[in-house]
C-alpha cells in the first residue's frame, strides 16, 4: 500500500467501522468534527455522536460519565485543546478514577501548518504521559492509525491517542499492532533512530541516507509512549553504538525523555540526543519548511547521527 | 457493558440495610431480562423521620470532623437536609448493590462536602457507620475528598471544583442511550462559589441543549465561598436569570425545609426535555449556631470542645 493517508483520516474510518460492532461507542467533539474526522461516525450513528460545541473541559466530563455508565467514549479535538486546555478535567475527572475514555486529538505537533503555534501541541505527549493510568498512543501512519483505533478501543483504561494532520507515507508496513510493543522497521548495528509518529518516516529516510556512508542504522517505531517498550530502549543500546530519539514534540517531557529515563535507570551510557522541537513554540508555515527549520527533518537526523558517531 | 468497581464486599454491616427484598410481581414482567428480584432502599417521605435523619447527619459530622481534625464543616452543614431527602425520600438506590445499573445517581460536584454523603451513604447501609470515625485517615476508604474507586456508593471522583455536572451530564445522556433498559435520574449537588467555574456553564448549555429532563442539579445556595460572601467575592446574582437564560427548569426553594425539597424533586421528576435546577437557599453550617454563616468555618473542622457544644444544639 502506497497510498499516503492522513492518520486521522484513518482514525475516522476505523472508528466508523468499530461502531458496527460495537454499540457501546459513543463519540465527542468539541466543534471539530470535520477536522478531527468524527464526522464519518457522526453520520452514521448520529444517536451516539455527540457535539459539545466548543467546549473541551466539559467533553471531558461528559466522556468520564459516560464511561462510569458503561460507554466507551472518543473525546476528540485538537491535540492542544484535549489535552493542555482540559488538562485538570483529564487529571481529576478521568486518570484519577482510570475511567475507560479514549482522547482522540488530531493535530498535533508542528504539522499542523500554517495555523501556527496556538494551534500546534508540542506539549500533548509529555502532559498525558504525567498522569497515572493513563496510556499514550502515537501513532506513525495511517493504517497503524487505524490498528491503533482498534486496540485502543478493546485496551480498558484511560488513552491519548495522538494524530496528526498531514498525509503521511505507509511506512509501518502493515505489521500487527499490540500496545506497548515497538516495532523495529529496519535493522543496524551502528546507530539506532528511536523514533515515533510523523518522525518515524525521517528517521527511516535518514537510516536510507546514513546507508549510503556505510553506516548502519536500526529504526524502532515507538507507537506506544506509554507503557514504554524499555526492552526496545536497551536492546537498541546495548546492540548499536549512538542512540538518537526524534518526535514531532517538545524534547522536553516526550519521547526522548522517556528513553532518557530509562538509559539512565538502567546506567547505560550511550552517545546520545533528542530531536524534537527544541524548548520553543512553533510558527506559520508549512509542514515541510516548519520541519526544515526545527530540526524535524531526516538531514538534521542524519547530521545527529554523525555528530556522535 | 457496565463497570463494575472492585469493592471488597466485606464492609457492609446488615444492620443499617434497611432494605426490602420485594417479590413483586407486577414489577417483575418490567425487568424480564434481569434474573434479579427488584431489590431497593424503601424510600419514606415522612418530613419528622426526615428531620429526625437530617439531626442524625448533623451530629455524625460534627462527629467525623472532630474526630479527623480537619476538613469542611460549613458546606456539610448547608446541605445535609438537602442529601438526607433525597438519599431516604427521593433516590431509587440499593446500599447492598452500590453498582445497581438501573440505580439513579448522586455526584457530589462540591466534593468537599464530602463528610455529609459518607455520613448518608453509612446510615442508609452502604457501609458500617463504625467506618466514619476513619474519615481523612491513612489507609481509609473515606478519602478527604470522594474517590469511586474507594467508597461503596461514590459515583464519581470529585474535589477539583465545577466538574461534576459535566459527568452528570454523561450519565444522564447513557440513561438514555441504554434504550430498553428502565430509565434512571441522575442528581448532582453544586456550591454556589463553585458556579464560578467556566465549565459549570459550559455543561448547563449541553444539558439544555441535549434535553436531559433526567438532570436535576441542586445548589447549595449558602452565599459563601472560602473569601467571603459570594456577592462580594464573585457576584452571581441574578443567578435563577441565569439558569432560565441557560434553558433550565428552576425551582427556587428554602433548602432547610423539607417539604419544600421534596415538592420540588416531585416538580424536576415531571419536567419534561428540560433539566431542572433546584436554587437552595441554604445556611451555611446549618444547625450549630457559632458555625452558621460564618465564611471562617469554611475548611476548618471543630475542636473538641467545640464538638461537645455543637452535640449540645444538635438534639
Ligand atoms: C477547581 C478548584 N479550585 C479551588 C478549590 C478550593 N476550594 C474548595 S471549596 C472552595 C469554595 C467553594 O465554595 P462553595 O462552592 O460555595 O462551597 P460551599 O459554600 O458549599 O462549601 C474552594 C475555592 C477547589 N476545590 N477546586
Ligand atoms: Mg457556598
Amino acid at each position: 500500500m502506497t497510498e499516503k493517508i492522513a492518520t486521522r483520516e484513518a482514525y475516522g474510518q476505523a472508528l466508523a467501522e468499530l461502531g458496527n460492532q460495537h454499540p457501546d461507542i459513543v463519540v465527542l467533539d468539541a466543534d471539530l468534527s470535520c477536522s478531527t474526522k468524527t464526522n464519518t461516525f457522526a453520520k452514521k450513528f448520529p444517536a451516539r455522536f455527540f457535539n459539545m460545541g466548543v467546549a473541551e473541559q466539559n467533553m471531558i466530563g461528559w466522556s468520564a460519565g459516560l464511561a462510569a455508565s458503561g460507554y466507551v467514549p472518543f473525546a476528540s479535538s485538537f491535540a492542544v485543546f484535549a489535552t493542555a486546555r482540559a488538562f485538570d478535567q483529564l487529571r481529576n475527572s478521568v486518570a484519577l478514577s482510570r475511567l475507560n475514555v479514549k482522547i482522540a486529538a488530531s493535530h498535533a505537533g508542528l504539522s499542523v501548518g500554517p495555523d501556527g503555534a496556538s494551534h500546534q501541541a508540542i506539549e500533548d505527549i509529555a502532559l498525558t504521559r504525567l498522569l497515572p493510568n493513563f496510556t499514550v498512543v502515537v501513532p506513525a501512519d495511517g493504517p497503524q492509525a487505524g490498528l491503533a483505533t482498534k486496540a485502543v478501543y478493546a485496551h480498558q483504561g484511560p488513552v491519548y491517542l495522538r494524530l496528526g494532520r498531514p498525509q503521511v507515507e505507509n511506512i509501518s508496513k502493515d505489521l500487527s499492532f499490540t500496545i506497548g510493543q515497538a516495532q523495529i522497521l529496519r535493522s543496524g548495528s551502528d546507530a539506532a533512530i528511536i523514533a515515533c509518529g510523523t518522525m518515524v518516516h525521517e528517521a527511516c529516510r535518514a537510516a536510507e541516507f546514513l546507508a549510503r556512508d556505510n553506516i548502519s542504522v536500526r529504526v524502532v517505531n515507538m507507537h506506544t509512549i506509554k507503557p514504554l517498550d524499555t526492552e526496545a530502549v536497551l536492546a537498541a543500546a546495548r546492540e548499536t553504538r549512538v542512540l538518537i530519539t526524534a518526535e514531532e514534540h517538545s524534547i522536553i517531557g516526550g519521547l526522548g525523555s522517556a528513553v532518557a529515563e530509562t538509559l539512565a535507570e538502567a546506567g547505560i551510557g550511550i552517545p546520545f540526543k533528542r530531536v524534537g522541537v527544541n524548548d520553543c513554540f512553533g510558527e506559520s508555515g508549512k509542514p515541510d519548511e516548519l520541519f526544515r527549520k526545527f530540526g524535524l527533518d531526516a538531514d538534521n537526523i542524519v547530521r545527529q547521527v554523525k555528530g556522535l558517531l | 457493558m457496565f463497570v463494575f468497581h472492585d469493592f471488597d464486599l466485606t464492609w457492609r454491616s446488615p444492620k443499617f440495610s434497611v432494605i426490602i427484598y420485594s417479590a413483586i410481581p407486577f414489577l417483575c414482567w418490567v425487568r424480564e431480562r434481569r434474573e434479579v428480584l427488584l431489590v431497593a432502599f424503601e424510600l419514606n417521605p415522612d418530613p419528622g423521620f426526615l428531620s429526625k435523619q437530617a439531626l442524625v447527619i448533623r451530629r455524625d459530622i460534627i462527629h467525623m470532623l472532630g474526630q479527623a481534625g480537619s476538613g469542611h464543616t460549613g458546606g456539610s452543614l448547608s446541605m445535609t437536609d438537602l442529601i438526607t431527602a433525597l438519599y431516604f425520600a427521593e433516590l431509587k438506590h440499593d446500599p447492598a448493590r452500590p453498582n445497581w445499573p438501573d440505580r439513579d445517581r448522586f455526584l457530589l460536584s462540591k466534593g468537599h462536602g464530602a463528610p455529609a454523603l459518607y455520613a448518608i451513604l453509612a446510615r442508609t447501609g452502604y457501609f458500617s457507620v463504625e467506618i466514619l470515625s476513619t474519615l481523612r485517615q491513612h489507609g481509609s476508604m473515606l478519602q478527604g475528598h470522594p474517590d469511586m474507586n474507594k467508597t461503596p456508593g461514590i459515583e464519581c471522583s470529585t474535589g477539583s471544583l465545577g466538574q461534576g455536572l459535566s459527568m452528570a451530564c454523561g450519565m444522564a445522556v447513557a440513561a438514555r442511550l441504554r434504550e430498553s433498559d428502565p430509565a434512571y435520574r441522575v442528581y448532582t449537588l453544586l456550591g454556589d462559589g463553585e458556579l464560578n467555574e467556566g465549565q459549570v456553564w459550559e455543561a448547563a448549555m449541553s444539558a439544555a441543549h441535549y434535553g436531559l429532563d433526567n438532570l436535576c442539579a441542586m445548589v447549595d445556595y449558602n452565599g459563601l465561598q472560602i473569601d467571603g460572601e459570594t456577592c462580594k467575592v464573585m457576584n452571581l446574582e441574578p443567578l435563577a436569570d441565569k439558569w432560565k437564560a441557560f434553558g433550565w427548569n428552576v425551582i427556587s426553594i428554602n433548602g432547610h425545609d423539607v417539604n419544600e425539597i421534596l415538592s420540588a424533586f416531585g416538580r424536576a421528576r415531571l419536567t419534561a426535555r428540560q433539566p431542572t435546577v433546584i436554587l437552595a437557599k441554604t445556611v451555611k453550617g446549618k444547625g450549630v449556631s457559632f458555625i452558621e454563616n460564618q465564611a471562617g468555618w469554611h475548611g476548618i473542622a471543630p475542636k473538641p470542645d467545640e464538638v461537645k457544644k455543637a452535640l449540645e444544639e444538635l438534639r
